[in-house]
């Protein structure tokens, strides 16, 4: 059981248990999460994407350290792959943040990706929760780039970094579209392996063709993380976008855009769930699809007429 | 959904490869756990940190080193500070037989697998234990 106090009072294990029940899809932790939200509100959260390799979990240490420079307490989430043929995953980012796992003042938790759509973003967001009320300053979550969730997760984020490397066929064109877009600052780590000239460029050009929302055009950094370059800009550009966000009103419309968002999955997920519990108690459907089989009835019809059943419960 | 098993491997330690700690990693992976794995060099507090803050079931230790009878007693008593007792604690690498039996003995190793185990009797024992 969690201890919510303690909890609050910054008991590392009762954080760790209280993420585990939120990736467990435990029956409590929406019991545990309503006792939580009142003490939340109150952390930055930084979401870093890019390719696998990209030097995303490198960086995250290296911002770790400017964060401790700071004394601000930090939590990390490190996603990886879930493998959809066994279940399991192998959740390495640790290996680049050994210099931090001694340090009280940073706590950091691995997750699979799992198995349903939606989940991840899910428990990603509740997690977030979790370290916001055990007092975490910034949180840093790190996903590779590519579903939908980790999009997801990336528009959860105050500020998304979207980590390319010159060179390793990140070719901006060929980046997904939805990628590109979330990025509010552009970091090209391992500006020490090649020209970083044309990937500026062509980034550049991309912004000039779209609009920018709240009129923060995103800048770009260059970073190489081997050698502690760069970091020191990145930072502060992190540190300008908050206030960037703070005063122009964004951080406010962002945050009720999320609520909305969240609360709409919520409830979707909950009719969802309700629809199918009601569909496989009540023969109906059956008599329906055969109905349908023998022509007597139309797929629309058999649905609109189960949506009239659902609505009048 | 079902709850999902955790596991740290990690390579406390000197010695230079973590050859077979990645090969029990991926197999474990292969089982359908979730395996976190910190890289070499550990000692035992980053161990315990890592454990306590990922909610692992389980610690598999790969020590080649020869200084398991140093490492497992204190990765155990760190843990027991921690109120982490709960987290099982296993290991694999080369060992005299007697060290093997002291380890379990003493309960400072739930169990230990010897080079010939297969990784299917390591993944048979995490499952039936946790
Ligand atoms: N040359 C060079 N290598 C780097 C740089 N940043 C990270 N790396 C290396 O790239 C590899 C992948 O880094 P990692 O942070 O694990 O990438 P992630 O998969 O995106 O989290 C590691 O071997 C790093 O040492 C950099 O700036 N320059
Ligand atoms: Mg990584």
């Amino acid at each position: 059981m969690i201890d919510i106090d303690k909890l609050l009072a910054g008991d590392r294990r009762m954080a760790a248990r209280a993420i585990s029940m939120i990736e467990d899809e435990d029956e409590d932790r929406q019991k545990l999460l309503s006792e939580l939200f009142p003490h939340t509100g109150n952390v930055l959260t930084i979401g870093i994407t890019g390719s696998p390799g990209a030097g995303k979990s490198s960086l995250t240490d290296a911002l770790t350290r400017q964060a401790r420079q700071q004394d601000l307490k930090v939590g990390i989430i490190a996603v990886d792959p879930t493998s959809p043929i066994s279940g399991g995953a192998l959740l390495g980012d640790r290996i680049r943040m050994q210099e931090h796992a001694l340090d009280r003042g940073v706590f950091i938790r691995s997750m699979g990706t799992r198995g349903c759509l939606g989940g991840l973003a899910r428990a990603t967001k509740d997690a977030v929760k979790v370290l916001d009320a055990f007092g975490c300053n910034i949180i840093f979550i790190e996903t590779v780039g590519v579903g939908q969730s980790e999009l997801d997760i990336m528009h959860y984020a105050d500020t998304t970094l979207v980590v390319l490397t010159p060179g390793a066929g990140d070719h901006v064109q060929t980046i997904k579209a939805g990628i590109m877009e979330i990025a509010n600052i552009f970091v090209i780590n391992k500006a020490d392996l090649g020209n970083t000239g044309k990937m500026i460029t062509d980034i550049e050009q991309m912004l000039d063709m779209s609009s920018h929302h709240n009129g923060w055009r995103p800048p770009i950094i260059k970073t190489v993380t081997t050698e502690e370059k760069g970091l020191p800009e990145l930072w502060n550009m992190i540190l300008t976008h908050k206030e960037y966000n703070e005063t122009s009103g964004a951080q406010k419309e962002n945050e009720r855009k999320r609520v909305q968002q969240e609360v709409q999955e919520l409830l979707e997920e909950k009719i969802q769930n309700q629809l199918k519990l009601k569909l496989s108690s009540n023969g109906n459907m059956w008599k329906l699809v055969e109905s349908i089989v023998e022509r007597n009835m139309d797929p629309y019809a058999a649905a609109n007429k189960l949506l009239k059943e659902f609505l009048s419960i | 959904m079902a709850r999902k098993i955790r596991v740290l491997v990690a390579k406390p330690g000197l010695d230079g490869h973590d050859r077979g700690a990645r090969v029990i990693a991926r197999g474990l992976r292969d089982a359908g756990m979730e395996v976190v794995y910190t890289g070499l060099h550990q000692t035992p507090e980053q161990v315990v940190e890592a454990a306590i803050q990922e909610d692992v079931d389980v610690v598999g230790l790969s020590i080649l080193s020869g200084a398991h009878m140093t490492l497992f007693p204190k990765i155990c008593e760190l843990l027991r500070e921690n109120d982490s007792e709960d987290i099982k604690v296993i290991g694999g690498g080369t060992m005299p037989e007697e060290d093997v039996k002291e380890l379990v003995e003493k309960g400072w190793a739930a169990q230990i697998f010897t080079p010939g185990a297969t990784l299917e009797q390591i993944a048979k024992w995490i499952y039936d234990n946790v």
